[in-house]
């Protein structure tokens, strides 16, 4: 049996276990308001990712932005942030004071938009790696950049030299070949991919049908998250995997370290915690702490054995966290 | 105010739970945590079978103002609405809870110049908790506490019993108790009667903006302890917020729930 590694490494970076959080999951700066410097001293990730930045600030959708739905969530909070220069000057600073490296995901509605947030982003040291949320619909086409690898791949190849810091990719998996979109941002010089975004979806009014049927959410429709897209998460971890190289952070319902495990197995390097927190702030290191229990316990072909007999025994016990 | 919490959920034990009219009242002992403010609040989830009931659901914690917090024993008041509280209902003392807290930022003390003496609390139904946890501080700080509380019926009006240092009238849509009509009648009246005072509200969104309003017109300060849907309670989700005058908006869960109404521009009505 071979203890599991005491760290990872990711894109250059040495993380000391494969535990993140998704972008716009888990608000470090409200976290220390709430928990004070205890967060710090049990930081639940091994590389903080930041919300979505913007070049202007945003104010996000009008509420109501949640609704609860079977072993899940819809969102449609609308990205709100200070902006570029509100990023800079309030939020970096109180970032850079965590206790593991920081990558800042960013998000604009033209590759210039994006280019000078990669730009200014890029040069400041306090920043390991950017993430670029590609959910946007292109202006020209109306599509999702990220769901077109024609326009991703446009996207990357004029932002990819503004930058020596590594690039990582979110994929959205509302395409119809997530897989053709990570082979077009690994080509373009991405150093990584991340997967997957929430799935697109709507809750509408209780009470009302018909012509009276509205939708629930301020925003109209929003993205679903949480233990209902887990398989979805390792399907598209798994197709993603066969077609590119570079390294992958996969997430979607992940909530225990068997969860996560198991997107290691899909051919993910590092895991990303998002939903997971809002039930339980430290779920991050939980999650992190059941993996390396089954990193040291397991040994991939014992594993493989045990699953098979699970499997005999009961279709649905072995999946029961 | 706001008094910080240890980080992450814990789980604790149910040490009894009683029907109070209509509502639930839940007791659990909490020996590692802090005393919280009036006004802060928990995240709360059963430790078992959270999930799997209507529509698959619930998934995520319930948000609930404590009601008392004592000697490490933190008490709660929920009515069956919804997945969520009919399976908090459910529990009886030595059941387990997941429990994040205390949240948020609660009331506090009148800062009008010379600070008012008096203290109305108004609210209602599910609104009783943070009303009652606050005039225990409020007596102690020597101030004069009228409560002003209204209810479906004098079922749910029974609630009024967990308001213990206040002078309590109450107010029923339906006439069965006290005053025929809305809790924001009396507090016009009482307002008539001497507007030198400091309001705290909580209660359903309509009560809530009907006292905003009356508030608004006569210049009265007052504080309102909000209720939102929430994922996290702890700032991460950005799904509670709420529309401020002056533009953009706040979270209810780390900026309030406790917010001056005079820094709203209406309470939404969900």
């Amino acid at each position: 049996m071979t203890p599991a590694p005491a760290s990872v490494r990711f894109c250059g970076l040495e993380l000391a276990h494969p535990i993140v959080n998704g972008s716009g999951t888990f608000d470090a700066i409200a976290a220390r308001r709430t928990f004070g410097d205890a967060l710090l001293e049990a930081f639940p990730f091994s590389a903080f990712v930041s919300k979505t930045i913007t070049l202007a600030p945003r104010e996000g959708n009008p509420p109501p932005r949640l609704w609860e739905a079977p072993a899940g969530m819809i969102n449609s909070i609308g990205l709100p942030n200070r902006g570029l220069a509100g990023y800079l000057e309030h939020d970096l600073p109180q970032l850079a004071q965590l206790p593991v490296p920081l990558i800042t995901n960013v998000m604009g509605s033209t590759a210039e938009e994006v280019g000078r947030l990669v730009e200014a982003l890029g040069e400041r040291d306090e920043i390991a790696a950017i993430e670029l949320n590609v959910s946007c619909p292109n202006v020209s086409t109306g599509l999702d950049i990220g769901a077109d690898p024609e326009s991703l791949a446009a996207l990357v190849r004029a932002v990819r030299p503004l930058t020596a810091k590594p690039l990582i990719v979110k994929l959205t998996p509302n395409t119809a070949d997530v897989a053709a979109v990570a082979v077009a941002a690994e080509a373009e010089g991405a150093d990584a991919v991340s997967l997957i975004n929430t799935l697109r979806a709507m809750a509408f009014e209780p009470g009302r049908r018909g012509a009276q049927a509205r939708p629930w959410l301020g925003g109209g429709s929003g993205g679903l998250s949480g233990p209902a897209i887990r398989a979805v998460a390792l399907a598209q971890v798994a197709a993603v995997a066969r077609r590119v190289s570079v390294a992958i952070i996969g997430m979607g319902g992940v909530a225990s370290g068997e969860h996560a495990w198991k997107l290691l197995g899909a051919g993910a390097t590092l895991v990303a915690v998002g939903t997971e927190s809002f039930r339980d702030p430290a779920a991050g290191a939980r999650i992190a702490s059941g993996l390396k229990s089954l990193q040291n316990a397991k040994t991939p072909s014992t594993s493989v054995k045990m699953r098979q007999a699970q499997v005999e025994v009961d279709m649905n016990s072995s999946d029961s966290g | 105010m706001r008094v910080t919490a240890p980080f992450g959920r814990r789980r604790v034990t149910l040490t009894g739970a009683e029907d109070v009219g209509a509502y639930r009242v839940l007791h659990a002992a909490d020996p590692d945590g802090p005393v919280p403010w009036p006004g802060q609040f928990y995240m709360l989830a059963a430790a078992q079978r959270w999930g799997a009931g209507y529509d698959e659901r619930p998934f995520l914690p319930r948000a609930f103002s404590f009601l008392q917090a004592t000697d490490g024993r933190l008490s709660f008041m929920l009515e069956d609405v919804g997945p969520g509280t009919r399976r908090l209902g459910e529990l009886a003392a030595g059941d387990e809870l997941w429990l994040t807290g205390p949240l948020g930022s609660g009331f506090a003390l009148p800062n009008s110049s010379p600070p008012s003496q008096r203290a109305i609390l108004a609210g209602g139904g599910v609104g009783i908790p943070p009303l009652a946890a606050w005039a225990a501080v409020l007596a102690a700080s020597g101030l004069s506490v009228d409560a002003l509380l209204g209810f479906r019926d004098a079922e749910h009006a029974e609630g009024a019993r967990l308001l213990r240092e206040a002078d309590v009238q109450v107010a029923t849509d339906d006439g069965s108790l006290g005053h025929h009509g809305l809790v924001t009648e009396l507090l016009a009246a009482e307002l008539d009667r001497d507007a030198a005072a400091t309001v705290y509200a909580c209660g359903p969104p309509a009560m809530l903006e009907a006292v905003r309003v009356l508030c608004d017109e006569r210049a009265v300060d007052a504080q309102l302890a909000l209720e939102s849907g929430m994922a996290c309670g702890f700032g991460a989700c950005f799904g509670c917020v709420v529309a401020v005058r002056d533009g953009g908006y706040l979270r209810v869960c780390v900026d309030g729930p406790v917010l001056d109404a005079a820094r709203l521009e209406a309470v939404p009505a969900h």
